[in-house]
Parts: C-alpha cells; structure tokens; sequence
C-alpha cells in the first residue's frame, strides 16, 4: 500500500495516545505466542505458532514505552517504523499498522515467522535490558495475518510505464522484495527460477511447520497482481547467461538474487554412505518435493521412521532439519553441534521449540567419522567431545577436541547442515563479474552495483548465508538504486 | 508447460520425444542433460538429449521406461505436455582432435552419446562407436550411430542382432589388433563403464565416462549426486556428468544408487497395477494447468500493453 492510499482511508480518531500510563505499561507482562502442543506437533508438518489473538495483540501493543530515539527501529536490517506500526495496533486499526509495515517491509507475514528478532528488532527494545521485550515479531505477524485475512490487502499503486525493464535472478526473499518495489516504479519486472516452484529458500529451505507455504503463495501472486512476470525451470548461467539477458532479451538492468549455493560438507571419511544428507538435499526433498507425504508425492526420502537420526550444525537449517526428522517418526533425534548451546546462531524461538518437541542437544561433540555397513549404509557417526578455547576471528570461542574422547553415536540417517558455499554457474558464465575469493560477487553495499554495468546482486549470493530479512534489505536497496540506474542511464 | 510435437517408439521401452523447450534448444551442447517433472506430485529425474534444433525451438530426448517416472512419460504421445523442463544441465563434452576415439554406448546411452560422437567426428576425430544392447529390440538409433562415427559396431548380449558379446569384447579386439585408441568415452550402465575402464585406464587411455547419479535440483544446490573421485567429492549435476574414468569410484556411485530402490520397485509396481488412472489423472491436471496458464497469459497480455 502506498503513501497516497493511506491518505485516502478515514481519519482515524482515536487519539494515537496509550492509554495505560508509562510506568503501568512495564508492568504488563509479554504475551506468550500461543503453540501447538509439542507432543501432537511433532508428529505432523503443521504450522507449531498459532498466532497472537487480536486480545492479546493489543495488550502487547500496550507495552511499548514509544522511546524517543526507538532501538528496534535502529536494530531492524530494513528499519521499519516499528514504533509508529506498534502505535496504529494499539489504536486498533490493524490494516494502518500493516500498511505502514509495508512501506519498508514488503513480506510481513513471512518475517514476521522466520526473522531472528531477538538480535534485531526486539535486541534492541529498551524494556529487554530488565525484563522482556515487546513482542515485535508476534506483532509483525499479527497485523500480516489481519490484513490477509481480511482480503483488504491494498496492493499499491502503480506508476505509469518506464518502458524499461529489469530482470531478477532468483526468485527468493532478495528477488521477491526488489520486484514489488521495481514494479511499482513502472519498470518490466521479470523473475527467473531455477526450480519449478518460486519462493527459493522460503519454498525449499524453511519447512511448512514454521513457514506454511501457503503464505509464500499468497505474496508471489500479490507480485503477480501487480504485473511482475515469472518465468520458472530457467538456470541462468546455463539455460541463459547474464550477456544474454542484456543484449539478446534486451533488459535494461539484471539483479542477481541467487542465494545461497552450494552446500558445504564435513569432508570426514564416510560421507558417501547412504543415509549421509545434506541439509539442504534433505530439506528440498521434504519441502519443495513433500517427501513426507510418500504415498502421494513420488519424490523419496529415506524413511525416518524408528530410525536415529542426527544432524550438524547449530544454525536454523540444522534445527529445521532435525525438527522435521522428528516429524518422520525418527526414533530419535539429535543435534550435534561442535560448540556449546550458547554460540549457537539458530533463533531462540526455534531451540525452545525444538527441546519442547524432544529434539536431543548433543553440544560440544563433532563427528570425524562416519560409519557403515559393507553394503554402504550408514550405522552411526564417531565423534569426539569437544571444549571452548580462545576466542577466534569471530570471536565465538574456537572449540577444540578433548584428546581420548572419541565415542560412536548410532545413526541411520546424518544431516549435514553446517553452511553452504557460493554457486558458480553465473559467475563462471559472466567473466567480466568480479567474485570475492570464496567466488561470492563483489557488490557495493550501498548500491548493489557489480563491476558489470547493469548488473546489480544482493543477498546471500554477495555476502554468503544469512537471513532472509538481510536478503530483503538488499533487494530493497538494490530496487532503489536500480531504479536510479533506469532513470539517469549513467553507471 | 513443455508441449511434446513428437513421439515414437525407438526400440523396446524407449521412446524418443521431440519436445518444445526454446532455451534448451537454444544452449543445449553435446554432453548436457535436463531435468523433468511431470506433474505436481511428481519426482525431478534427469534424461538424455538427444539432440536439438534451436531454429525450430525444439529438444530431442530419449527414455527408457525403468521407474514410474519413465513408465508414465512414455506413456505421453504428440500433443501432451510436460509440465517442467530444466536445462541444459552439466557440463558439455571436452571436445577436441584427440586422434582416435572410441565410443561404448550401452543402448540408451547411444543417445547420450550421440551428440560427442557427432561433435567429436567433426572436430577431425577417427570416430570409432561400439553400441551394445541385451538383445535386438534394444538396438537403438542404429542409422545415426553410422553417421556420427568413422566406424560402427553393434553389439548384442544374445548375440540376435549385431555380433553376439560386451561392448568390452569388441574394444579388446581393437586393442587386440594394434589399433591405436587415444580417447575413450563409455556411457551406460555402471558395470558396462567400470569394465571399460578397467580395461583402458591401465592402459593409460584418456578415458571419460558419463554417470547417471541421482539428483534432485540439478544445480548443485542439494549435493545429492555427489560421487567419489579420488579422495575428492563431486558433484555429478554441476561438475559432470562426465568424469575421468581413473578417478570414480564406482563401487560408491552402484551403492548410492541403489539408495531408493525398494521405493522405486513399489512405485513401480503401484504404477503398473493403476497405469490407465495415473495417466488419465496426468492428462486432467496438465488440461488444467493449461486453462490456468491460459487465463494468466491473458490477464498479463491486458497489462503488457503498457509495455510495448
């Protein structure tokens, strides 16, 4: 929704004022999203938060203390007005607060579910410094819902034709946010998927029951509405090359939203066993393919069923992928991190969730080892147990392995989730693109702009895997500058 | 959605179809492969192209019913559609003037191999084809395999068309005589390739092998297709799918092949007992996506006015 629909709705007359005085408002205590039971959740794919009640939101909303200089907007990646959203939900006018939302954030309903808010938003609301946070992402959610719900979603307005046209490689949250800000400037938006299916990692990577894909849908055919055009099963880089994209199909700008790429493994003896996945394999198979639901989709996985089950890494790949093994009926499920719980970069919500479903945290053990039988399936995973030494680069203290405490950690099934690597396949094809080392495109920060004129890139193909609101952020910043590109013609 | 202008019956469960994919036709290079899916439901597998024809917009490629996936396809005639075609995937052949090369193609893979063969006769090679098959019925694309090569020889397990033996046999006969060989591309089932390469490898014979591993996204996103090369993994969708013979480890490529099989037989067996259904269910829903993407079109076509 843009500026000039806000103007147009009714005045609103509640006076934009709370009015629970200040020092009451810190004593409501946070609301709690309310869940489905972790026994029955663990065994189906459906959504685990159900959403704040309409109740509670405005209670929540009630909380804020409206700092003068807010920290959440200051720690938001797209710095939504997150105070002025929270005011218009305590005035009751849902579809306001969700209009405002949108001028800086055009995926609500899905950052709202999958942001990690308490590094951003809510690290930095003022009331976590003694108590709890106000709820932003649980209210962020809520308002996204109301307003789809609701079927008043006021798609914004157009701008009249440029007659210049941009094509978006990559149809994730990156692709996804530059088209709908492109489109409304008037420009040809075309989109280009590898996979059959438009969404990237919201589709294939984030599974159902935390990100219902559904929701996905709603907001690509919101784009289409708008008039973005999406063409699915085109690997650029293979089916088409950036070059051709520029001259042959005659695009005026190219933004390269690719994503993540390849994913890394642990490089330890047995990992061509079978039962050995990446997470990202494991992942696809069961959410863009619903390997899960096997008597009806022909797409297999292993099956989990009273088998053990353990799972790399510490970030949100590794925990959706271990929850969702939970969900095939794994006899168990265990989470194998090298580090301790407290460095573990997954959100909080998510490990909560994970130890509520009874996903086993086996911290401070790494795998050197994977074991099989003389038929090439996996039994199990040595590992050793590991302590927190110095601090390194990053300065998460470097784990080091305990000598003499090696141990075999039965398994069937083993799922790599410990990060991913640049894809090549465009800057192989696009020589006159500049890669970092590590072969992620070198992009401005600021502009987005490559060394190629007329190509811009953003998200985790240029900084390498990160979350999917810093993804939007880019794309956000690349449309902006794209469309400065369109408009002066100057590089 | 992918219309299907051609299809024919090229020898016993394999079916070669003439299938519209602009882009595809347009980049498609000897070696490469795409991937399918059929309906929603349905499983990404990757196929052969034959050939293409980027005049007429159009991809050749070539199936042999083994799964469900390949039993439905080859049930689909001129007029149908696939749904989803992805492509060209891999790497393209290393083409170059190696002197004498020598092709083994086990029945279907003389599809795969094909467009090398072609590609590396042109270049100035001694093209020397070997395709081999169980028995007569599976002796495919005979005519062509004449064409792309300098000489052909077909070969049959039960010895009913071509000569009787392995393709290993007639490969032995040339190295036998003397005849120099100084490159060899095997494309087949695994065993047929190891055993190639156990016989030319030692012989220090630059030797390339094309593998059939199990992929999902194709673009190396997933690393399902990973095979042993060495000590060193790779991936078969963005790396291959053709690698130095010397390298593969082919006990691991049979094993990890062998991954799904007991769901494959079931699938498949549920998919023979129910196999007018399942097409009849195809053919709905392909009706269906059609009239959606119809309606789409048409709702896009009002608004790109603004865009002409």
């Amino acid at each position: 929704m843009s500026k000039s629909d806000l103007q147009t709705r009714p005045q609103i007359t509640i006076p934009l004022q709370n009015a629970v005085p200040l020092r009451d408002r810190m004593k409501i205590p946070r609301t709690v999203m309310p869940a489905r039971d972790p026994q029955q959740r663990s065994r189906n794919f459906e959504e685990v938060n159900l959403g704040l009640p309409q109740n509670e939101a405005l209670t929540e909303a009630m909380r804020c203390i409206e700092c003068a200089k807010p920290g959440c907007v200051v720690q938001c990646p797209v710095g939504v007005k997150i105070k002025e959203v929270v005011s218009l939900i305590r005035t009751g006018d849902y579809l306001a607060a969700a209009a405002k939302m949108r001028e800086d954030n055009a995926l609500p309903a899905i950052t709202g579910r999958v942001c990690p808010q308490e590094n951003q938003c809510e690290g930095g609301c003022v009331l976590g410094k003694k108590g709890a946070p106000v709820a932003i992402g649980n209210l962020e959610r809520f308002i996204a819902d109301y307003e789809r719900e609701s079927g008043q979603l006021g798609l914004p307005a157009i701008a009249p034709p440029t007659g210049k046209s941009v094509a978006i490689v990559g149809s994730g949250p990156a692709g996804l946010s530059a088209a709908g800000d492109l489109v409304q400037k008037g420009h040809r938006v075309r989109v280009f998927e590898a996979l059959h299916e438009l969404g990237g990692v919201l589709i294939y990577g984030i599974p159902e029951f935390r990100l219902p894909k559904s929701i996905v849908k709603e907001e690509v055919d919101n784009l289409r509405r708008m008039g973005v055009q999406f063409e699915t099963n085109v690997v650029v880089g293979k089916s088409v090359t950036i070059d051709e994209l520029l001259q042959s199909e005659h695009f005026d700008a190219v933004f390269v939203a690719t994503g993540a790429g390849l994913p890394q493994f642990l490089r330890i003896p047995g990992e061509h066993f079978n039962g050995v996945y990446s997470a990202n394999e494991f992942l696809t198979r069961i959410n863009l393919m619903r390997a899960y639901q096997a008597s009806e989709y022909d797409q297999p996985v292993y099956d989990c069923r009273d088998r053990d089950v353990i799972v790399v890494g510490g970030g949100n790949t590794a925990m959706d992928a271990v929850r969702t093994a939970r969900r095939l009926g794994a006899h168990s499920a265990t989470l194998v991190y090298r580090r301790s719980q407290a460095e573990m970069p997954a959100r909080i919500e998510e490990v909560h969730h994970a130890l509520e479903e009874g996903i086993e945290f086996r911290m401070l053990t790494n795998p050197i080892e994977f074991i099989g039988d003389e038929k090439g399936w996996l039994t199990g995973a040595r590992c050793v147990r590991m302590e927190l030494g110095e601090p390194d680069a990053d300065g998460r203290r470097r784990p080091v392995p305990i000598a003499g405490s090696e141990y075999v950690l039965p398994a069937s099934v083993a799922i790599i989730g410990v990060g991913t690597t640049a894809n090549p396949l465009i800057q192989s094809t696009t020589p006159d693109l500049k890669t970092t080392p590590r072969n992620y495109i070198v992009a401005d920060p600021e502009s987005m702009r490559t060394s190629k004129p007329g190509v811009f890139a953003g998200g985790d193909i240029v900084t390498g895997g990160a979350t999917v609101i810093l993804a939007m952020g880019a794309g956000r910043k690349a449309a902006v500058s794209i469309h400065e590109f369109l408009r002066t013609g100057s590089w | 959605m992918y219309r299907i202008v051609e299809a024919q019956s090229v020898g016993l469960n394999i079916k070669q179809f003439v299938v519209e994919a602009p882009r595809i036709a347009r980049k498609q290079e000897p070696g490469q492969f795409v991937i399918l899916r059929l309906h929603e439901r349905g499983e990404r597998i990757p196929l052969t192209i034959k050939s293409s024809d980027p005049a007429a917009g159009t991809v050749t490629i070539v199936v042999q019913a083994i799964g469900k996936t390949t039993s439905l396809l080859n049930c689909l005639e001129a007029g149908d559609s696939i749904l989803d075609i992805v492509g060209p995937l891999g790497r393209p052949s290393e083409i170059q003037n190696y002197g004498t090369a020598v092709i083994l193609a086990g029945s279907v893979g003389t599809a795969m191999a094909l467009p090398t063969a072609n590609a590396l006769k042109q270049a100035g090679n001694h093209v020397i084809f070997i395709e081999g098959a169980r028995s007569a019925p599976m002796v495919v694309f005979e005519d062509e395999v004449r064409q792309a090569s300098s000489e052909a020889c077909i070969m049959t397990d039960d010895g009913t068309y071509g000569e009787m033996g392995l393709v290993t046999k007639k490969l032995n006969e040339f190295l036998a005589a003397g005849r120099p060989i100084d490159f060899v591309l095997a494309v087949g089932p695994v065993p047929m390739m190891r055993a190639v390469a156990g016989i030319t490898v030692p012989l220090g014979i630059k030797t390339m092998v094309s593998l059939n591993a199990i992929m999902v996204d194709g673009t190396g996103m997933c690393g399902g297709c990973r095979v042993l090369l060495g000590d060193k993994s790779k991936f078969a969708c963005v790396d291959g799918p053709e690698f130095d013979a010397s390298l593969v480890n082919f006990d691991v490529l049979m094993q990890r092949n062998a991954m799904y099989r007991d769901k494959e037989c079931q699938s498949l067996k549920h998919f023979k007992e129910h196999e007018q259904e399942e097409l009849a269910q195809l053919r709905a829903e392909l009706a269906e996506k059609e009239a959606e993407r119809a309606r789409l079109s048409a709702e896009a076509g009002e608004r790109d006015k603004h865009y002409v």
